[in-house]
C-alpha cells in the first residue's frame, strides 16, 4: 500500500545554499529516485498479494462436521482445505491397542494421548506422509494393514490405530489437523483446539 | 483558444445527444455517504437496508453473489451470521449413498435465490423477471439515484397515460412504465435499531445497501485513490523539478 | 562515434559476447534526439508503458478467469470481491485499455500534424498503422470475456458484419463462431488470441521502433537534424522527460481507476450475458464509436462494412496522398486549419456513435463520414500540390534571424 512516500515531500529542492549546482541536483535526483522505489514497491505489492490464498478459499478454512451419526467402529472422510480427513470412531479395542504401544518402538515417537482430544474419536489428514496417496482402512472391507489402521497400498507405509507409521517408507505419522469439539457431536476442523489438544 | 472550441463543440453535442434520447428522466439527485472521493458507507444505512432487503426484496430478487459471511462486515457476530445462513437450507452432495441432500446454509454459501432459474421467476411473476440486486447499482444508468428514484418514484399516471393490466406508473424509471408493483410503503419493516421506516428511509437504506453489494471493495478504493494521487502529484512534482534541472541552460 | 568502454567486468565480458550492453547504450543513452521535441512526443513512450501494463495486469487476470460462458461473469465477480486487490487490477485493466487508446490516438493526431508519416518515414507509420488494428482486435475480444450483456451483444453485432462479405460471408461467421451464433466456443477462441495478440504487439512494435531509429524522430518544425547542434542525447534529456510526462498521466489514470473505475463503461455489461434479451442500446467501447458511426452511416450492411475498413486503409496510404515536401502543419497554414476540422470531425463521430441512429444524428453521421474522406482523399492532395507553405528555418539550432530569414529550397526536407 502507499504509504510513507508524504514523509519525503519538502526535502527536495529547498536545501543547499551553499552547495553547488551539481551536489543539489544530485540529491534531488537521489530524493526522486527514493520515493519512485517506494511507488514502484508499493504498485508491486498488490500484484504479488493477488495470488495468495482469496477470500473465497479462507472462508473454507475450516469445515464443521457432526459426528453424531457414527457408529463405533465406523469411519469417515470428508474434504478439509482439498484433502481428505478420516475421522474415526475409535473401539475400545483400537484405543488400548493404541495405548499399549511403547514409544521406543515408534519411528515418530508420538503417545496416542497426544493425537486424540477424545480417546474415541481420532481425526487425522489422510494423506500418506511418503509420497501422499490416500491410505486405506476407512471401510471395513479394507486392508487395514498389520497394525489394525490403515495400509498405504502404493509403496505398502502400515499405519496403527492411532494413524502412527509402523512399517514402511513414510518418514512421520499421518497428521492431525488443528480442530476443536464445537459441541459434544460437532468437530471444527481447522481450528485451533484447547491447549494440550492435538499437536501439529 | 482551440481548446475550448473544440470542448464547447464537443459539450454541444453531447448535450444535444442527451435531449434528443426522449426517455431520459430527471433523477433525484441525493447526497449518498459513498459518493465523491471520500465517501464511505454508512454501517447503519446499510445494515438497515440489509433489514428491508431481507423482509420486502428478498422474495422475489436473488442476491446471489453475496456470500452471508461479508454480513460481518456490516456489523453481524459469527454466530448471527451462521443462524441467518442456517435459515436456507442448500442442496448439497452427493453423499456415500450417491444421493443428493438438503443442508442448512452455511456462512461460505451465497445468498439463495428465491427461484431456480430465470423460467420460475417469470412464472411467479407474470411474465416478469425480478433481476437479481447484486449488481443492480452498477447495472443501471444514474446508479444508486436511479435506484433511489424507482423506490419513491410511484405515483397516479397523468391523466390518459396508457397503462395495462400489471404495470405501474413511476416517475423516475425511464419509460414510465415499470412490471414491479411498488414494494415499500411506510413502516413495511420494524427496524432493530428503531429507526422510523418511512417510505424514503427505507428506500435510502436499500440503495445504501445495494451499493455495497455492487461494490463492497468502494471504501478500500476510495482510501487508495487518495494515497495513490497524493504521492503522484509529490512524485510528479519531484520529476517535473528534475526535468528542469536537467534542462536548465539547454537551448531548446 | 565511438564504443563505449565498460566499467564493471562482467557487463564486459558478457557485451563482448552479445553486445546487448552496446546496443542499449546506443538506442536509449546517447542515441541523438531533436533538442526541440515538444510534449506531444511523449505520447509514444507512454503508448508502450500501457502496453507492458495492460500485458502484466492482463496476465495477472488471467490467473483468476474462467473463460467458459457459464463461469466468466461470476469469475470476474470473484476477482473483484475475493482475490487480493483483483478489483484493482481488474479496474487498471479495464481503464488501462481505454488509456491506451487515448495515448494512442493522441501520438497518431501529432503525426498528422507534424507530417511524421512523410518520407522517410512511411514505413514507420504504416507499421504504426498495424499496431492500431491489432489493438483493436485485441480490445473487441477483450471486452467480449466478463460476458456481460455488452459483451455478448457487441460480439454478435461486429461479427455478424463479416456475414456481408458475398458469396463467403455466412460461411465466415459461423467459423468465427464456431457455430450457429455467439457461445461459448466463440469466448474460448476470443479469450486464445486476447492473451496471444499483445504478444504479437509488442513485435510490431519492436519493428516500429526499428524503424524509427532508422532516421530519428520527426521534431516540431518538421525540418532534418543537421548535426550534434540540433540534437540532444535521449538520456538524460528525454528519459527525465518522459519520466515527467509519466507522472502526469499516471496522475489521470489513477484518478479514473480509483474515483472514476465506470466512467468509460457501459452499465448494461453488469448485467450477465442473455441471447434471448438484446439491450435497447448496443454500444461499443468509446474508442470504437467513430469507426461504428461510419459503419452505420451507409445504408447497405456490405457498403458500411468497407466503408469503416476504408477509413483505417486510408491512413495507410496517406503518405502518398499528402505529398507535400513541407512536414509540420506549423508551416501550412490551410493544412492546419483543416486538421483541426479533422479533429473536431473525430470528435463528431464519435458522438454519432454514440447515440441510436435516428433523427438528426444519421445526417450528421453522414456529412461527418463524408468529410474524413474527402480530407484525405480529396483535400489532403491538393493541398500538397496548391497550399504555399511558410518559409521554413534554416535549421533546428540556428535561431530565426529578425526580419524572417529563411533558407532557399535546399534547407527543406529531401524527398526520399
Amino acid at each position: 500500500m502507499v504509504h510513507g512516500a508524504e514523509a519525503v515531500r519538502g526535502q527536495a529542492g529547498g536545501h543547499g545554499h551553499g552547495e553547488g549546482g551539481g551536489s543539489r541536483r544530485d540529491f534531488l535526483i537521489l530524493a526522486t529516485t527514493a520515493v519512485g522505489a517506494v511507488g514502484a514497491a508499493s504498485v508491486l505489492w498488490p500484484f504479488i498479494d493477488q495470488m495468495n490464498p482469496s477470500a473465497d478459499v479462507l472462508a473454507l478454512s475450516t469445515v464443521e462436521v457432526d459426528v453424531a451419526p457414527i457408529a463405533v467402529g465406523q469411519a469417515i472422510t470428508v474434504k478439509w482445505r482439498g484433502k481428505p480427513v478420516f475421522i474415526r470412531h475409535r473401539t475400545e479395542e483400537e484405543i488400548k491397542a493404541a495405548r499399549s504401544v511403547a514409544l521406543s518402538e515408534l519411528r515418530d515417537p508420538e503417545a496416542d494421548e497426544a493425537r486424540a482430544q477424545r480417546p474415541e474419536w481420532l481425526i487425522l489428514v489422510g494423506v500418506c506422509t511418503h509420497l501422499g496417496c490416500i491410505p486405506l482402512g476407512q471401510k471395513p472391507s479394507d486392508p487395514h494393514g498389520d497394525y489394525g489402521g490403515w495400509f498405504c497400498p502404493c509403496h505398502g507405509s502400515h499405519y496403527d490405530t492411532s494413524g502412527r507409521i509402523r512399517r514402511g517408507p513414510a518418514p512421520q505419522n499421518l497428521v492431525v489437523p488443528d480442530y476443536l469439539f464445537a459441541s459434544d457431536t460437532v468437530v471444527r476442523i481447522g481450528e485451533v483446539g484447547p491447549a494440550g489438544g492435538a499437536a501439529a | 483558444m482551440r481548446w475550448s472550441l473544440f470542448g464547447g463543440i464537443a459539450a454541444l453535442l453531447f448535450s444535444a445527444g442527451t435531449a434528443l434520447a426522449a426517455e431520459e428522466v430527471e433523477l433525484p439527485e441525493r447526497h449518498w455517504s459513498f459518493g465523491g472521493l471520500f465517501g464511505t458507507f454508512e454501517r447503519d444505512d446499510v445494515r438497515r437496508g440489509y433489514e428491508v432487503y431481507r423482509n420486502v426484496c428478498a422474495g422475489c430478487h436473488g442476491l446471489t453473489l453475496i456470500r452471508y459471511r461479508e454480513l460481518a462486515t456490516l456489523g453481524y457476530t459469527d454466530d448471527e451470521i451462521k443462524a441467518l445462513a442456517a435459515e436456507q437450507t442448500y442442496t448439497d452432495g452427493p453423499n456415500d449413498q450417491g444421493e443428493m441432500f438438503e443442508r442448512p446454509g452455511l456462512p461460505s454459501d451465497a445468498f439463495k435465490a428465491p427461484f431456480p432459474n430465470e423460467q420460475a421467476a417469470r412464472v411467479a411473476n407474470n411474465g416478469a423477471y425480478p433481476p437479481d440486486l447484486s449488481l443492480l447499482v452498477e447495472a443501471r444508468a444514474g446508479g444508486a439515484n436511479h435506484v433511489y428514484g424507482v423506490l419513491i418514484g410511484y405515483e397516479e399516471p397523468p391523466a390518459d397515460f396508457p397503462l395495462k393490466e400489471g404495470q405501474y406508473y413511476n416517475k423516475y424509471f425511464p419509460g414510465h412504465v415499470i412490471a414491479m408493483p411498488p414494494p415499500l410503503a411506510d413502516g413495511a419493516v420494524s427496524y432493530a435499531d428503531g429507526t422510523q421506516a418511512t417510505l424514503p428511509q427505507m428506500a435510502a437504506d436499500v440503495t445504501s445497501f445495494l451499493a455495497w453489494t455492487a461494490e463492497p471493495t468502494l471504501e478500500a478504493r476510495k482510501r487508495m485513490g487518495v494515497k495513490t494521487v497524493l504521492f503522484l502529484i509529490v512524485f510528479t512534482g519531484l520529476l517535473y523539478a528534475v526535468k528542469r534541472k536537467i534542462w536548465l541552460g539547454v537551448k531548446h | 562515434m565511438s564504443a563505449p568502454v565498460f566499467k564493471n567486468p562482467v557487463v564486459r565480458w558478457i557485451d563482448y559476447r552479445m553486445p546487448v550492453f552496446t546496443f542499449l547504450n546506443h538506442e536509449l543513452n546517447e542515441y541523438p534526439t531533436p533538442r526541440n521535441l515538444s510534449y506531444w512526443w511523449n505520447f509514444g513512450s507512454l503508448a508502450g508503458i500501457m502496453l507492458v501494463t495492460m500485458i502484466v495486469t492482463g496476465i495477472v487476470l488471467a490467473m483468476h478467469y474462467t473463460p467458459h460462458t457459464d463461469y466468466a461473469f461470476q469469475s470476474v465477480e470473484r476477482i473483484m470481491r475475493d482475490v487480493n486487490y483483483g478489483w484493482l487490477i481488474r479496474y487498471l485493466h479495464m481503464n488501462g485499455a481505454s488509456m491506451f487508446f487515448i495515448v494512442t490516438f493522441i501520438h497518431m493526431f501529432r503525426g498528422l500534424y507534424y507530417g511524421s508519416y512523410k518520407a522517410p518515414r512511411e514505413l514507420l507509420w504504416i507499421l504504426g498503422v498495424v499496431i492500431l488494428l491489432i489493438m483493436m482486435a485485441t480490445a473487441f475480444m477483450g471486452y467480449v470475456l466478463p460476458w456481460g450483456q455488452m459483451s455478448f451483444w457487441g460480439a454478435t453485432v461486429i461479427t455478424n458484419l463479416f456475414s456481408a462479405i458475398p458469396l463467403v460471408g455466412e460461411d465466415v461467421v459461423s467459423w468465427l463462431w464456431g457455430g450457429f451464433a455467439v457461445d461459448n466456443p466463440t469466448l474460448n477462441r476470443f479469450y486464445s488470441l486476447h492473451y496471444l495478440l499483445p504478444f504479437v504487439l509488442v513485435g510490431v512494435v519492436v519493428l516500429h521502433l526499428v524503424a524509427l531509429h532508422r532516421f530519428g524522430s520527426n521534431n516540431p518544425l518538421g525540418i532534418d537534424t543537421k548535426g550534434p547542434q540540433d540534437t540532444l542525447p535521449f538520456h538524460p534529456y528525454y528519459t527525465a522527460k518522459d519520466m515527467f510526462g509519466l507522472g502526469v498521466f499516471l496522475i489521470f489514470y489513477a484518478l479514473v481507476v480509483f474515483f472514476a473505475p465506470n466512467l468509460f463503461g457501459e452499465p448494461d455489461n453488469y448485467i450477465p450475458a442473455n441471447p434471448l434479451s438484446t439491450p435497447a442500446h448496443i454500444v461499443p467501447e468509446w474508442y470504437f464509436l467513430p469507426f461504428y458511426a461510419i459503419l452505420r452511416a451507409v445504408p447497405n450492411k456490405l457498403g458500411g462494412v468497407v466503408l469503416m475498413f476504408a477509413s483505417i486503409f486510408v491512413l495507410f496510404i496517406l503518405p502518398w496522398l499528402d505529398r507535400s515536401p513541407v512536414r509540420s502543419a506549423r508551416f501550412r497554414p490551410i493544412y492546419k486549419i483543416f486538421f483541426w476540422i479533422l479533429v473536431v470531425d473525430c470528435v463528431v463521430l464519435g458522438v454519432v456513435g454514440a447515440n441510436p441512429p435516428e433523427g438528426n444524428w444519421v445526417a450528421i453521421g453522414r456529412i461527418a463520414t463524408i468529410w474524413y474522406f474527402v480530407h484525405f482523399i480529396i483535400l489532403v492532395p491538393l493541398l500538397a500540390r496548391l497550399e504555399r507553405p511558410r518559409p521554413l528555418p534554416a535549421s533546428i539550432s540556428q535561431p530565426v534571424l529578425a526580419g524572417g530569414g529563411f533558407a532557399p529550397a535546399a534547407a527543406r526536407m529531401d524527398k526520399a
